[in-house]
C-alpha cells in the first residue's frame, strides 16, 4: 500500500471515529422535540413568518428575506464560479497550443428529429422553467431551480444543434452582462431598501415605491430578488456548460 | 439486541452519513486520478448535505409549506394580536436546515465546476489526469 | 449615515464588481477606476466603523431589517447581523487598506499578466476583498461558511490564472480548501444540532446552558479548528500554501499572503472567544498545552524550510507559515497578552508580509530573477525599494521600532506567563532564523556591488555563483530604479505603516484589550 493511501486511511478513520463518537450525543433522527427542531428560532419560522411576509412557502421566505443575505452572496457564488471558469479556461492568451484538433463544425451531420424535438421542447422548458420562478412563494421552486431550468433549454439548443447556435442565441457577452444584471437587481434591491433609509435588504420599506403594505412589499421584493438570481444562474449554468465542454474555446463541444 | 437496534435505527441517516463522507474523504486524499478526486469531494459535500437536511427531520410532519391546515397550537408566542391561530411546530419540518442546504448545493455546483475547470487546464498543459505523471511531468521540466 | 458604514465595507467591492461585468467588458478602461473607487469606499467605510466602534464600544448591524424577537428565554436573531468591535474594526481597516493599496500596487502587473483577462481579473479580486471583509464582520455561522466559499473560489480562480505550474497549485488548494470548508460547515451543522440557532451570539448563550461535557460540542469545535487550520496553512496542513502563492499572479499572492491566512486566524479567535466562549476553551477544555506544543513545530519546522528555500517567493510563503504558527500559539496561550500579542500581529504580519511581496514583486519585475541573488547589489540600483525592504526586515526580525518587535514582545510575555517555555524559545528561534534571512539578504543588497545589469539577465549560468566584494566598483545601473511610483507608493505606504503600528502599539494593544475584556478574557485571566 502507498504511503499516501495509508494516510489518507488513517485520516479516514481518525475522523469517522470522531464523527461516529459524537453521533452518540445527537439527538435522536426525527425527532421533534430535538434542541434544532423545538428551538425558538424554528418555531418563530414556522408560526411567524407567514404573518410578517405572506408567504406560504417557509422555505422561501427564509431563504429570501430573513437570510436574503446569505442568499444574496449564494447568487454570487454562483457569479464568481461562472467567471472563475471563464478566466481559467476561457479565451485568454493561450500559452499552449492545444492537445488536438479541433472537429470542424461542418463534419458534424445534424439529425433533423432532435432539432425538431428540441424545437418544439424548448419553450416548454422555459414556460415551465418561469412557472417555478414565479411559483416559488406557494410551491418548492424559486430563483435558483427556475434559474437552472432556464439554463437547460440553452444546454439542450446546445447539444441538439451544436455550440454556435446556441452561442448566437446566448453569446459569452451577454451571459456575463446577464449574470452581472442578476446579482445587480438583488444587490440593488437591497440599495434601494438602503437609500430609502433603511438597513441593507430590508424589503418592508420599499411599500414606499410599489404601494401597499410593508408585508405585501416584502412580498413582492421576494420575487423580485428571485427574479435576479434566476437571471444569474441561468446565465451561469449555460457558461459553466459552454466553456467545459468546448475545452474553453467556446466552438465545437460536445 | 433490541436496544442495540433501536439504537442504531434512532440515529440510522447519521451513521450513514458518516460512512459516506467518509468514502468521500478518502477519494479526495487518496486517489490519483483528479477526476476520481472530484467524485470524492461531491460524495464527501452530499453526505454533509444528508447530515444538514436529517437535523430538520420531525416524525410524521408535513413539508415547511403552509396550507392553512395546520394543526392549531394553543399557546401564545407573542403578546401581539394574530388573525390565524398559531401552528403546532411539532406538525411542519424545520425550514432552516433545508434553507441552508439550498446555499450548500449551490456552493457545491459553484465549487465543482471551477475544479472541472482546472481540471481541464491541468489536461490542456500537462496532458494526462494523473497525479503521479504529472508531477512527475513537473519534476523534468523544474524550471518552467 | 454613519449606521450604514458596516454594509457599505462589503457592498462597495460587490457593486464595483457588478459595474465591471456589466460595463468593463466593453471599456476596459473602466476596469481599474471602478476597482480603485469602490475599494476606497471601502477603506473609508472601514475607517469610519472603526471609529465609531471606538467611540460607542461593538456596533451591531441587523440586515433585512428583521429586529432580534423576544421569548421568554431572552431575545434571539432572526436573520443575519453583523457585529464590529475593536478588533474585527482593525482587521476590517487592513483587508480594505491591503485591498486598496494592492489595486494600485498591481496596476501595471494585471495588464501584463493576464492580458485579455483584465475584467475578469478584476471582478474577482474586488469579490475576494469583499468575502474577506464579509468573513471579519458577521455574526453568523452560516454566512461565515458562505463568504469562506466566496473568497476561496476567487482565489482559486485568481491563482489558476497564472502560469502552468499554478493551475496545479490551485487544484490542490481547491481539494483542500473543500475540505476545510467542509469541516467548518460540519462543526456548525453540530452547533446547530445542539442549540438550533446559528447566529454566533446566541450560539453562545445556549452553548453555556448545555453540559460542557457534551462531545458533539467538543467534536463540533475540533471540526471547526481543523477546517479553519487547513484554510490558514497550519503547519501540518499547510501543503496547499507554498505552491499556490509561489506561482499565482503577482497581484494575488500580494493580495492572498497578507490577507488570506490572517482572516482565518481572526475567524478563528473569533470562534474561539465569541462562538464558544474563553471559559468553555480555556478553562474546561485544557488543551492548550496540545495546540500551543502544534504551534511551536510550526514555528521552527516553517522558519527552517524558509531558510532552506533559495527562491524569494518560496521563502516568503514558508514565513507564513512560521508565522501562522506565531498566531495560533499566541491565541491559545489562554490569558490575554497572548491574546492580545496574537491580534496585533495579524496586523502587523499582514504589512509586513504585504511590504515583502511588494518588494519581491518589484525586484522580480525588474531583475527578471526569483532566486535570493537578486539582491546583489540592488540597493545602489534601487535605493527606494530597499528602503521599505529594509523596514519589513527589521521587523520581521523583531527589531523596533517596528510593529514586528511589539508583537514578539507581547507574545513573548504572553508565552512566559503561561509558562510555555517552548513557545518562548521556538519564537527567539524564529527570530534569530529570520535575521540570518533577512541581514544575509540585507549584507548582499548593500555591500556585493555586483555586475552591472545588463550582464546578469543576458548571463544566466552567473545566477548561482557569486563572490564576496567582485567588482564594487561597478557603475551603479539607474535604470533599475525606474519602477513606475504606482507600485513605489503603496509599498512605501505598507513599509510607513510598520514604523506607526510599531509606535502606536500602546493605543492599538488598549483597543484590542478592552474588547477582549468584553469577550471575558481580562487582563491576566
Amino acid at each position: 500500500m502507498k504511503p499516501m493511501k495509508l494516510a489518507a486511511l488513517l485520516t479516514v478513520i481518525v475522523t469517522g471515529g470522531l464523527l461516529l463518537f459524537a453521533t452518540s450525543d445527537l439527538p435522536d433522527w426525527g425527532d421533534p422535540l430535538s434542541p434544532a427542531n423545538a428551538s425558538d428560532l424554528s418555531t418563530y419560522y414556522i408560526q411567524d413568518s407567514r404573518d410578517v411576509t405572506e408567504v406560504p412557502n417557509l422555505v422561501t421566505a427564509v431563504l429570501a428575506d430573513y437570510r436574503g443575505y446569505d442568499t444574496m452572496f449564494e447568487t454570487v457564488v454562483i457569479f464568481v464560479a461562472g467567471l472563475g471558469i471563464l478566466s481559467i479556461l476561457g479565451q485568454g492568451k493561450c500559452e499552449e497550443p492545444l492537445a488536438q484538433p479541433v472537429a470542424s463544425e461542418q463534419n458534424r451531420e445534424r439529425d433533423m428529429i432532435t432539432i425538431i424535438t428540441c424545437r418544439l421542447v424548448v419553450p416548454i422548458i422555459q414556460i415551465f422553467a418561469l412557472y417555478v420562478i414565479a411559483h416559488g412563494h406557494y410551491s418548492p421552486g424559486g430563483g435558483f431551480q427556475g434559474g437552472v431550468m432556464l439554463g437547460s433549454s440553452f444546454i439542450l439548443i446546445a447539444l441538439t444543434s451544436g455550440l454556435p447556435d446556441a452561442l448566437k442565441r446566448m453569446s459569452q457577452e451577454r451571459a456575463i452582462f446577464l449574470a452581472g444584471l442578476g446579482v445587480l437587481i438583488y444587490a440593488g434591491t437591497g440599495l434601494v431598501c438602503m437609500a430609502l433609509g433603511r438597513n441593507f435588504l430590508d424589503y418592508e420599506i420599499l411599500h414606499k415605491l410599489m404601494g401597499g403594505t410593508g408585508v405585501k412589499a416584502r412580498y413582492d421584493s421576494m420575487l423580485i430578488v428571485e427574479i435576479g438570481v434566476a437571471f444569474t444562474v441561468m446565465a451561469i449554468m449555460f457558461i459553466i456548460y459552454a466553456v467545459l465542454s468546448s475545452k474553453g474555446r467556446m466552438r465545437g463541444g460536445l | 439486541m433490541d436496544v442495540f437496534l433501536d439504537f442504531l435505527i434512532a440515529k440510522f441517516n447519521y451513521w450513514i452519513y458518516v460512512i459516506l463522507m467518509m468514502i468521500g474523504l478518502f477519494a479526495m486524499i487518496a486517489k490519483n486520478n483528479l477526476i476520481k478526486k472530484l467524485v470524492g469531494m461531491c460524495i464527501f459535500q452530499t453526505a454533509i448535505i444528508l447530515f444538514y437536511v436529517s437535523i430538520g427531520v420531525k416524525e410524521d410532519a408535513r413539508i415547511p409549506i403552509l396550507t392553512g391546515h395546520e394543526v392549531p397550537h394553543g399557546g401564545h408566542y407573542h403578546t401581539e394580536d394574530h388573525e390565524r391561530p398559531y401552528i403546532d411546530a411539532k406538525t411542519v419540518t424545520n425550514p432552516i436546515p433545508h434553507v441552508l442546504m439550498l446555499t450548500a448545493i449551490v456552493v457545491g455546483v459553484s465549487t465543482l465546476g471551477v475544479a472541472l475547470a482546472i481540471a481541464q487546464k491541468v489536461h490542456l498543459h500537462y496532458d494526462s489526469l494523473e497525479e503521479d505523471e504529472i508531477l512527475a511531468k513537473v519534476q523534468l521540466g523544474n524550471n518552467d | 449615515m454613519t449606521e450604514q458604514f458596516p454594509i457599505l465595507i462589503i457592498i462597495a467591492p460587490l457593486f464595483g464588481a457588478i459595474l465591471i461585468a456589466l460595463l468593463g467588458f466593453r471599456h476596459q478602461s473602466l476596469c481599474l477606476p471602478t476597482v480603485l473607487g469602490s475599494l476606497a469606499i471601502s477603506c473609508a467605510a472601514a475607517v469610519g466603523t472603526f471609529l465609531k466602534v471606538l467611540e460607542q464600544g461593538t456596533v451591531l448591524y441587523n440586515l433585512s431589517g428583521w429586529e432580534r424577537v423576544t421569548t421568554p428565554r431572552g431575545l434571539f436573531s432572526v436573520s443575519i447581523e453583523y457585529r464590529v468591535d475593536a478588533i474585527s474594526g482593525l482587521v476590517l481597516v487592513a483587508i480594505a487598506a491591503v485591498g486598496l493599496l494592492n489595486a494600485i500596487y498591481s496596476k501595471v502587473h494585471v495588464v501584463t499578466e493576464t492580458p485579455n483577462k483584465v475584467p475578469h481579473y478584476y471582478i474577482l479580486y474586488l469579490l475576494l476583498v469583499a468575502g474577506l471583509a464579509g468573513m471579519t464582520i458577521t455574526n453568523d455561522a452560516f454566512n461565515l461558511y458562505v463568504l469562506i466559499e466566496i473568497s476561496s473560489l476567487s482565489s482559486y480562480a485568481l491563482i489558476a490564472i497564472g502560469s502552468r505550474r499554478a493551475v496545479l497549485a490551485s487544484f490542490n488548494y481547491l481539494i483542500m480548501g473543500t475540505i476545510g470548508a467542509s469541516f467548518y460547515l460540519l462543526g456548525v451543522g453540530y452547533l446547530y444540532i445542539k442549540t438550533g440557532t446559528l447566529n454566533m451570539t446566541d450560539i453562545h448563550a445556549a452553548l453555556v446552558t448545555l453540559p460542557k461535557d457534551s462531545p458533539s460540542i467538543q467534536v463540533a469545535l475540533i471540526l471547526i479548528l481543523i477546517g479553519l487550520w487547513i484554510k490558514m496553512a497550519f503547519f501540518p496542513l499547510h501543503g496547499w500554501l507554498p505552491n499556490a502563492y509561489a506561482y499565482s499572479p503577482t497581484a494575488t499572492s500580494t493580495l492572498m499572503g497578507p490577507l488570506v491566512t490572517k482572516v482565518m486566524i481572526y475567524v478563528m479567535i473569533r470562534m474561539m472567544l465569541s462562538l464558544f466562549g474563553a471559559e468553555y476553551v480555556f478553562d474546561h477544555l485544557q488543551w492548550t498545552n496540545i495546540i500551543v506544543g502544534l504551534s511551536v513545530i510550526a514555528i521552527v519546522a516553517g522558519s527552517l524550510f524558509a531558510l532552506s528555500r533559495s527562491d524569494l517567493r518560496k521563502m516568503l510563503t514558508y514565513l507564513i507559515v512560521a508565522e501562522v504558527g506565531y498566531m495560533v500559539g499566541g491565541a491559545w496561550l489562554a490569558n490575554s497578552i497572548g491574546m492580545t500579542g496574537a491580534i496585533y500581529h495579524i496586523l502587523s504580519d499582514a504589512m509586513m508580509t504585504f511590504t515583502l511581496f511588494m518588494v519581491v514583486g518589484i525586484i522580480i519585475t525588474r531583475t527578471g530573477k526569483t532566486e535570493l541573488t537578486a539582491f546583489q547589489g540592488l540597493f545602489r540600483k534601487m535605493p527606494i525599494t530597499m528602503t521599505g525592504f529594509t523596514i519589513a526586515a527589521l521587523s520581521m526580525i523583531g527589531l523596533p521600532p517596528t510593529c514586528g518587535f511589539f508583537s514578539k514582545y507581547y507574545l513573548v510575555r504572553g508565552g512566559i506567563e503561561a509558562g510555555q517555555w517552548a513557545y518562548v524559545g521556538a519564537l527567539l528561534f524564529s527570530s534569530l532564523i529570520n535575521a540570518v534571512i533577512f541581514f544575509r539578504l540585507i549584507e548582499m543588497a548593500y555591500f556585493h556591488g555586483g555586475k552591472a545589469y545588463g550582464e546578469e539577465i543576458t548571463d544566466k549560468d552567473h545566477e548561482h555563483h557569486h563572490s564576496r566584494g567582485r567588482d564594487l566598483d561597478a557603475q551603479p545601473d539607474e535604470t533599475l530604479e525606474q519602477v513606475p511610483w504606482s507600485m513605489l507608493a503603496p509599498m512605501l505606504m505598507a513599509a510607513a505603516s510598520l514604523l506607526a503600528i510599531g509606535i502606536f502599539n500602546r493605543p492599538i494593544a488598549g483597543w484590542i484589550n478592552a474588547a477582549l475584556e468584553t469577550l471575558n478574557l481580562a487582563q491576566g485571566g
